[in-house]
């Protein structure tokens, strides 16, 4: 267990020197900035994976937290002349409180009815930012003046957005890290594989789902201000159906069933959509071969994928004399 | 029957899947830290009949009460938190958490019943406690089963087959711990199609055939009357 922990420690060691290091590996602005959207659509996926990795609920409406924060903030800042920290806060608190009735909404089916029903509210939302022009400025959207400076720091430099961008993507890895590893997160992912013994121990499945809708609202919509900060701008296409749909396929491609899946998948497409379609006319349909070859070859995503071909890879190696037998499966990834 | 001193007791329950009527007026009594033996062949009610204890099905007629106070009606987590506890047919863990995990997500309530308390009954799931509990054998998962249930704290417990696909060095292992569960004073239901095991564990003996009680009485009475129980149960 003290072993496991300290490999855990240095992992998140590792990958905070690796963020750190990044925008001097990277170099030139575009692709510190490319680094920046990979940071927020990672932190969205990361959010929509509270429901689908741990609760066992797709939304393909996941968007409209991302929209509602961003529209919000914007707003309050442009037009009710708040200052960037209290229309952050606000912006953060209707983002979540829109989940929490989504969520009472949502949760009244499971499965095909859930999808459908969370498909329908982001599509309200999106229809609500496109034709109630007075308040969202409709296809034009809104503009945000300036990113705001944080505790004194300009954010206006690429690097300094990066910096500001990868401190809160850490703290939310760190957040859904604990709440995996916490009998919260057992209890989740226990409503997923059997509601009905969950209910069996005393649980209140619907409860548990709702908590986790709403945690995945409140990170949605921080992935929103960060999205409104990094564009200076937000229009329907933040909450629209392709963008809930992309953040669904983060999470598919990467694999639901661990942390880090939904990141890698937020890169892969981020990166193809970016920095390949410079290159290749016919990105798209990389990404559908990407896709495919993900389905046939790692059903459950990239990285249980590519763990899975490790672990094959290593048991073909000759054994050593004398060597320690294989470790039990013990100190899975936990899904969040 | 039914009785107010009853740890559990049923009466004149009917309990319906769909329009098939499957218990027909179902009524005994279990009598605090004593173990019930429920006994009948395969199909005549016996998981049904937990599975209405428990509240997974409503029954549409008669009442169960736990401790004098009615539970029929309420919803499952209710029951549980009442001090019902279930260890359910086919062990049913949580193959995808590890087995503290599993322990942990069933706490419940204060009593004596703690993760060090189940792994000292259980050694075997100590040395597995970071194991996930799909990759347990049949024998951990069904002791998985029981510490799961005895997590929360239970003036009650239902074992639906504990015996089911296991060795028959297992099958005496689970015989003794349930033993001395019920020995500290431990109310059980005990449903088992080991009819053997069971009479060496039972105080009392309920025996059901297509949905209706056609024997209850103490263990020693079952054990006199074998052409009862060959004529109900098939086997003795």
């Amino acid at each position: 267990m003290r072993r496991e922990a300290a490999g855990a420690a240095v992992r998140g060691g590792l990958a905070l020197l690796g963020l750190a290091l990044l925008p001097w590996v990277l170099g030139g602005d575009f692709y510190v900035n490319l680094a920046s959207q990979v940071l927020i659509y990672a932190l969205l996926a990361l959010s929509l994976n509270l429901l689908i990795g741990a609760a066992g609920l797709t939304s393909l409406g996941h968007a409209a937290y991302l929209g509602i924060a961003a529209y919000a903030a914007a707003w309050l800042t442009g037009n009710a002349g708040f200052g960037a920290l209290p229309a952050a806060l606000a912006a953060l608190a209707i983002g979540t409180a829109s989940a929490a009735v989504f969520g009472v909404l949502a949760l009244r089916a499971s499965g095909l009815g859930f999808l459908m029903i969370t498909l329908a509210l982001g599509q309200i939302v999106w229809g609500v930012a496109y034709r109630w022009v007075s308040l969202t400025g409709g296809d034009n959207g809104i503009r945000l003046a300036d990113r705001p400076a944080v505790l004194g720091f300009d954010l206006g430099t690429p690097v300094a957005f990066y910096y500001f961008a990868a401190a809160v993507f850490a703290l939310a890895f760190l957040f859904l890290r604990r709440l995996a590893l916490s009998p919260l997160g057992a209890c989740l992912r226990g409503t997923k594989e059997q509601p009905r013994r969950m209910a069996m121990l005393g649980h209140h499945v619907w409860m548990l789902r709702w908590i986790a809708f709403v945690l995945a609202g409140f990170w949605g919509s921080v992935a929103g201000l960060l999205y409104l900060y990094y564009h200076k701008f937000v229009s329907p296409q933040a909450l629209s159906l392709q963008q809930s749909a992309e953040a669904l396929l983060m999470v598919l491609l990467g694999g639901s069933s661990t942390l880090a899946g939904p990141v890698v998948g937020a890169a892969v497409i981020t990166l193809v959509k970016n920095l390949v379609s410079s290159y290749v006319d016919r990105w798209l349909t990389l990404l559908g071969v990407i896709f495919v070859a993900v389905v046939v070859f790692m059903p459950q995503g990239i990285v249980p994928g590519l763990a899975g071909l490790l672990r094959r890879l290593r048991a073909l190696r000759p054994e050593r004399a004398g060597a320690a037998p294989p470790r039990a499966a013990a100190g899975h990834e936990a899904a969040p | 029957m039914a009785s107010d001193a009853a740890a559990l007791s049923l009466s004149g329950v009917d309990s319906f899947y769909g329009d098939s009527h499957v218990l027909h007026g179902v009524g005994f009594a279990l009598r605090p830290g004593r173990l019930l033996a429920l006994l009948g062949r395969n199909g005549a009610g016996k998981t049904t009949c937990l599975a209405t204890i428990m509240g997974f099905l409503r029954p549409r007629r008669g009442e169960i009460r736990l401790y004098g106070e009615r539970i029929s009606g309420l919803s499952p987590e209710a029951i549980c938190r009442r001090g019902v506890g279930l260890v359910p047919q086919g062990r049913r863990v949580f193959r995808s958490l590890t087995v503290r995990e599993n322990l942990a997500v069933a706490a419940r309530g204060r009593g004596p019943w703690t993760v060090e308390r189940v792994f000292e009954l259980f050694p075997r799931l100590r040395e597995r406690h970071g194991q996930l509990a799909g990759s347990l054998s049949g024998g951990e998962q069904q002791m998985l089963a029981i510490g799961r249930a005895l997590m929360g704290n239970p003036r009650v417990l239902l074992m639906d087959e504990p015996s089911e696909g296991l060795a028959p060095q297992i099958v005496a292992e689970v015989g003794r711990i349930i033993g001395r569960l019920n020995a500290e004073g431990l109310s059980i239901v005990l449903v088992e199609q080991n009819v053997k095991m069971t009479l060496g564990l039972a105080h009392d003996v309920v025996i059901i055939n297509t949905g209706a009680v056609v024997f209850e009485g103490p263990v020693e009475e079952a054990r006199r009357d074998e052409a009862r129980l060959a004529q109900h149960l098939g086997v003795f």
